[in-house]
């Protein structure tokens, strides 16, 4: 309901890149809503043209992600929710997202929301063409803390979590099981 | 143009078969960690599906968009190798497909990462990671089945022997494929035949199981829309709402 008193003023052209990047840094990951999109790496590039368009360029986590189509809508209602009438989202594949892009402030969150963020940089996909990626006998052995005591004698229960970009892991000190963020 | 649609048909075919057939599985899976994995491996194919038949349907031009690729097609339309459509069978069965499928998809994906075809390369390039998790995961899993108890050692090693005629379809091309090599677009099959088989090889060995001979008669058609008996059943459930109401959306 707008009434005289309205003081938040319409933003339209000539607001800065800046901006918008502050607005979107405010919507939650659907899936894990302590951490925000931009922490999350989803968000490749604001621009903004001289006429007022925005263009959002996102690109997906995994292939099927079902949280990409709710992440597009909440970015254009976010944006229109601010006075920009132009919102565009493109969608870029590559460079394939990773989990390095992840903010330090965002795996921070994760652990603090009991989730153990990815526990190393993910090797150069060159690597992968070695064979050595899909080898039983060269798979990575990773130390991954729990968030809960910060133990690392943990261990692996299940390959999938909740999410495709999840995997179960139990505490073998604490004996708590969490989730696992995956290096992607 | 039309030859690079069908190629990337066959692609998003591929992934949606053996997705809908992993899907069957939610909730059934022997063990919830298997039910989840399943699941989770039935929706990476599912994503990848969309990018493959977005591409396809861009480049035909004639306006079917994803859903009508998937939806509107009838079983001769669909061009999905038959190991894709076998049935779930015992969990064995269902992982022995898998991982035949998952060693073939990662080679093929890493070749697809280096086409000619921009588009193409960058979802190879979105694909890449998801594809590695998959075969090692179906790899570590053979493993165990065959290297396990005996019964499921016997059971491995007859879903081996079973599908192992439909293992031959991916690397037997046809002009399609022939015309993508030559426009290097997609990898040569005696390359991806040659890492396949040293990859299953190793992962045999491993697992204690008999790898049946390399040059036995392998079965066909399913690339050219020949297809088993099997598919039309997937496709009356997969599809069973569009027909029913035509054009129905969320």
């Amino acid at each position: 309901m707008t009434t005289a008193s309205e003081t938040v003023a319409p933003a339209k052209a000539g607001v800065h890149a800046e901006q918008i990047w502050a607005w979107l840094a405010e919507i939650s990951d659907p899936e894990i809503p302590v951490i925000s999109i931009v922490d999350l790496g989803i968000v490749r590039d604001v621009q903004m043209a001289a006429d007022g368009a925005c263009t959002v360029t996102i690109t997906p986590t995994y292939s099927g992600c079902p949280a990409m189509q709710v992440i597009a809508d909440a970015i254009t209602n976010a944006l229109q929710a601010h006075g920009l009438q132009d919102v565009r989202l493109q969608n870029q594949l590559s460079p394939a997202w990773t989990t390095d892009w992840m903010s330090e402030e965002g795996k921070a969150k994760l652990k603090g929301y009991g989730i153990a963020p990815p526990a190393q940089q993910v090797i150069d996909i060159s690597g992968l063409h070695a064979g050595a990626a899909v080898s039983r006998r060269a798979q990575p052995r990773l130390t991954v803390a729990c968030p809960n005591c910060g133990s690392t004698r943990t261990e692996i229960t299940s390959q999938f979590g909740s999410t495709p970009c999840k995997a179960l892991y139990k505490c073998l000190d604490c004996r708590e099981p969490f989730d696992y963020f995956k290096c992607h | 143009m039309q030859t690079k649609v069908n190629y990337l048909l066959r692609l998003g075919d591929n992934a949606l078969i053996l997705s809908q057939q992993l899907c069957q599985l939610c909730g059934k899976g022997p063990a919830l960690e298997e039910d989840m994995a399943l699941t989770n491996v039935a929706l990476d194919l599912l994503g990848q599906t969309r990018l493959w038949y977005e591409y396809a349907g861009e480049l035909e031009g004639a306006g079917r968009d994803e859903d009508k690729l998937a939806y509107h097609r009838d079983a001769h339309d669909f061009k999905n190798c038959l190991l894709l459509e076998q049935p779930n069978g015992n969990y064995a069965d269902t992982m022995v497909r898998q991982f035949f499928f998952d060693a073939w998809h990662y080679f093929l994906i890493v070749g697809l990462t280096r086409s000619s075809d921009v588009r193409i390369s960058a979802i190879a390039e979105k694909s890449l990671k998801e594809v590695t998790y998959h075969l090692r995961r179906s790899g570590d899993l053979i493993v165990r089945l065959g290297d396990g108890t005996d019964v499921s050692h016997a059971k491995t090693q007859a879903a081996v022997n079973d599908l192992w005629m439909y293992s031959g379809e991916v690397f037997a091309y046809d002009a399609v494929d022939e015309a993508m090599v030559a426009e290097g677009v997609a990898p040569a099959a005696a390359d991806l035949r040659a890492q396949w088989l040293a990859h299953v090889a190793e992962i045999f060995a491993e697992a204690t199981l008999t790898m049946p001979p390399a040059d036995a008669w392998m079965q066909s058609g399913g690339k050219q829309g020949r297809h088993s008996e099997h598919l039309g059943y997937i496709l009356a459930e997969m599809q069973f709402l569009q027909r029913a109401y035509p054009g129905a959306t969320w």
